[in-house]
């Protein structure tokens, strides 16, 4: 990390601290100031990353840094359009509006027995028994999360009692929006009790006009034999920033399985890590993401066997066009005790333009003898072979590519287990594919083969 | 008006200068058959027709129904009845075959004016061909030739092109690879569907393909150009022969 010295791309970020502290800091519990010290501790040391830092070789944050965004006090002048626009039918739903809980957008009035979700910071003040886990996740390595701690107020506390098997959609939507450029730092709590079952999905929206910057926290702890879905849908606009931090934590023959969707957003930072806490545990860490333009998404991800028998899949699937950039880093530590492991991990890229670039960069660090780890990279185009059957069938060549990239993503898409979501995202794919084609045609570009590749 | 009509037909492949002015003439109905030893340009000639990208036209003229084949994309020759059979079907991962095949059967409907297919309606469609081909239902539902063996591709092309309905169907060494029972379901196919006004090409290597479809003309390829043509009793010959007497001479005879 860079020198303990202020850099001074943090002022703004702890003026903007100042004024949110002075503002409401006193009313908080006085477990949430603690944590707010230890993170502003945190990110004062630490300051904002730099392409010098190993985790973020590839992936520069100056266009974020130098943004002086305020704290999103303001609210979207329309929101429910939005919220209308992603709503799951069926669901749970609660709404986070620049960070912070608005009961008139969400929908809780089907909250079935055994689920808890609602307002974390009404769960803190109220003293909810969950709350204790919060700020248990080791995330001191990231200034970003060290930020949204800095900046703890708010989120959404979703909670599954032992045993309960919820088949209700639980909905979190994350709006961020307002006149000015708007940060938030919302934060969500997943407790899932023993032997509990449940599908999260977690909807990132900004609204259009100004660069919006979320900034989420997400922290799961996942009980023994509880099997928890949770979808992280990143639905940004063209010149949204995004930073995510999710951990989990996974009991004894517990399973939890993350699909991130990423389907827009100027810069998409996403570190997602797991401990594989108890014999038996699996995590499933998939993902897959569209980026055009001067776009860049980058995955990290860490996955840490710190027990024996555990197994994690890994699989994520980039589609990049025009200028777009990508990141992938799989960090995969068996620890020595963590014999029989069963580590596989694969990413895959597909180009549609020559400009476009990923950095692939796989880290094994493996201390146990009696284990099974793979990983796999493949980077490439749209194959030529496929798409010429398709067309000798008859099909256009657009609805030939159309057919084999929705077969390229639907491997990941597939797997969310919400259809409504998965149809949403689906379509929203192609919305902004056909957005993509419509550029290439009036630019006069042709999606062709070479592309740079970079390939650790 | 011949369905297609071939004339002086020049093709590089490669860099490679393959088919050296190729001229046929295929009427309604007919099945031509295309011999030739390996390297004479057979498949070159098929997938030149399909418009391969990969194959260039040099110089000819190739008019389907009067039209410029030549000057047609191969998904608008292909919605114009023009079918290929694929020597080596592509397998597609997470393209579904049934869905695939109900977007094509659409998009060539779409170009004979007639409307799209709901899904029960194509569904009894496909059943009926299924069953002319001796088709496992699951087949339907596998993605595109993945996991097939080589007799379930060939009988999966053959069933789309039962479905498609061409009027004109191109199979390129569809024998090849085939045990006698598949051969037997893929050529039943292929009789089942011959009419007056549909035709066939018929490439391959071996006369044995041509015990069971049976051609109206065969046509022997060599070094790029035609040697020989005649009825079905020259596939015999050239079985009892080989190809060596036609490329020791008899073609300049």
């Amino acid at each position: 990390m860079s020198t303990a010295t202020l850099d001074e791309r943090q002022a703004p970020y702890l003026a903007e601290l100042d004024r949110f502290l002075r503002g409401r800091g006193d009313a908080a519990p006085a477990r949430v100031r603690t944590l707010r010290e230890q993170g502003l501790a945190r990110f004062q040391s630490m300051g904002f990353p730099s392409t010098r830092d190993e985790a973020w070789r590839f992936t520069n944050v100056q266009a974020l840094t130098s943004t002086p965004f305020r704290l999103g006090d303001g609210v979207p002048t329309n929101p429910m359009p939005l919220v209308q626009r992603v709503a799951l039918p069926g669901a749970v739903r609660l709404v986070l509006l620049n960070g912070r809980f608005a009961p008139e957008l969400s929908d809780l009035s089907a909250v079935p027995t055994g689920l808890k979700v609602g307002s974390l910071a009404t769960a803190l003040a109220q003293g909810a028994p969950e709350c204790s886990h919060l700020g248990e996740a080791p995330m001191d390595a990231h200034p970003f999360a060290a930020l949204n701690t800095a900046f703890l107020e708010d989120g959404a506390l979703i909670a599954i009692r032992k045993g309960a098997v919820i088949d209700t959609p639980i909905h979190i939507v994350v709006i961020t929006g307002g006149t000015g450029k708007t940060m938030v730092h919302p934060r969500v709590l997943l407790v899932a009790g023993e032997a509990s079952q449940a599908t999260v999905s977690l909807t990132l929206l900004t609204s259009a006009g100004e660069a919006h910057y979320t900034n989420l926290v997400t922290e799961a702890v996942i009980g023994e034999q509880a099997h928890i879905e949770c979808v992280l849908d990143q639905r940004g606009t063209e010149g949204a920033f995004l930073t995510s931090n999710l951990h989990v934590s996974v009991a004894r023959q517990g399973t939890f399985r993350l699909r991130t969707v990423t389907l827009g957003g100027r810069i998409v930072r996403n570190d997602a890590s797991a401990l594989l806490a108890g014999e038996g545990a699996h995590v499933d860490f998939d993902g897959v993401y569209l980026v055009d333009g001067s776009g860049l998404v980058d995955n990290h991800t860490t996955i840490d066997h710190a027990t024996p028998h555990c197994t994690s899949h890994e699989l994520y699937k980039g589609i990049l066009d025009g200028k777009a950039r990508a990141v992938f880093n799989g960090r995969i530590i068996v620890r020595l005790d963590a014999q029989k492991t069963d580590a596989k991990q694969t990413n895959r890229a597909l180009l549609l333009s020559n400009d476009a670039t990923i950095n692939s960069n796989p880290q094994l660090e493996i201390f146990a003898d009696d284990v099974k780890c793979t990983h796999g990279a493949a980077v490439g185009q749209l194959d030529d072979e496929a798409l010429f059957y398709l067309r000798a069938r008859g099909l256009t060549e657009q609805a030939a590519r159309d057919l084999l990239i929705h077969a390229y993503a639907g491997e990941v898409l597939g797997r969310i287990s919400v259809p409504g979501l998965r149809q949403q995202l689906e379509r929203e794919l192609f919305r902004q594919l056909e957005r993509d084609l419509a550029e290439h045609t009036q630019a006069g570009a042709v999606p062709a083969a070479g592309a740079t590749v970079d390939q650790e | 008006m011949s369905l297609l009509s071939i004339h002086d037909l020049h093709v590089t492949a490669e860099g490679k200068h393959i088919l050296k002015g190729v001229s046929l003439d295929i009427q309604p109905g007919e099945v031509h058959a295309i011999m030739g030893p390996n390297g004479s340009g057979k498949s070159t000639l098929a997938r030149a027709l399909s418009g391969h990208p990969g194959y260039a036209v040099t110089s000819g003229r190739v008019l389907f129904n009067g039209e410029d084949l030549l000057d047609m994309d191969p998904d608008e020759r292909a919605r114009k009845g023009v079918f290929m059979a694929f020597q080596y079907p592509v397998e597609i991962p997470g393209v579904n075959n049934a869905y695939f095949l109900k977007a094509a059967l659409n998009a060539v409907r779409k170009e004979r004016g007639l409307d799209d297919l709901d899904a029960i309606d194509f569904m009894a469609v496909v059943k009926e061909k299924a069953r002319l081909l001796e088709m496992d239902d699951s087949m339907l539902q596998r993605s595109v030739n993945e996991g097939f063996s080589g007799g379930e591709k060939k009988r999966n092309e053959i069933f789309h092109m039962a479905v498609l309905e061409p009027t004109l169907g191109i199979l390129d060494e569809t024998d090849s690879g085939l045990d006698i029972d598949a051969l037997r379901i893929v050529s039943h196919g292929v009789n089942t569907l011959r009419r007056e006004d549909r035709s066939f090409i018929v490439v391959t290597h071996y006369q044995r393909l041509l015990n069971y479809i049976v051609p109206d003309f065969v046509h022997v390829l060599s070094e790029g150009c035609v040697v020989r043509s005649g009825g079905c009793e020259l596939a015999l010959e050239l079985e009892e022969k080989g190809y060596g007497w036609i490329e020791a001479g008899e073609a300049r005879a």
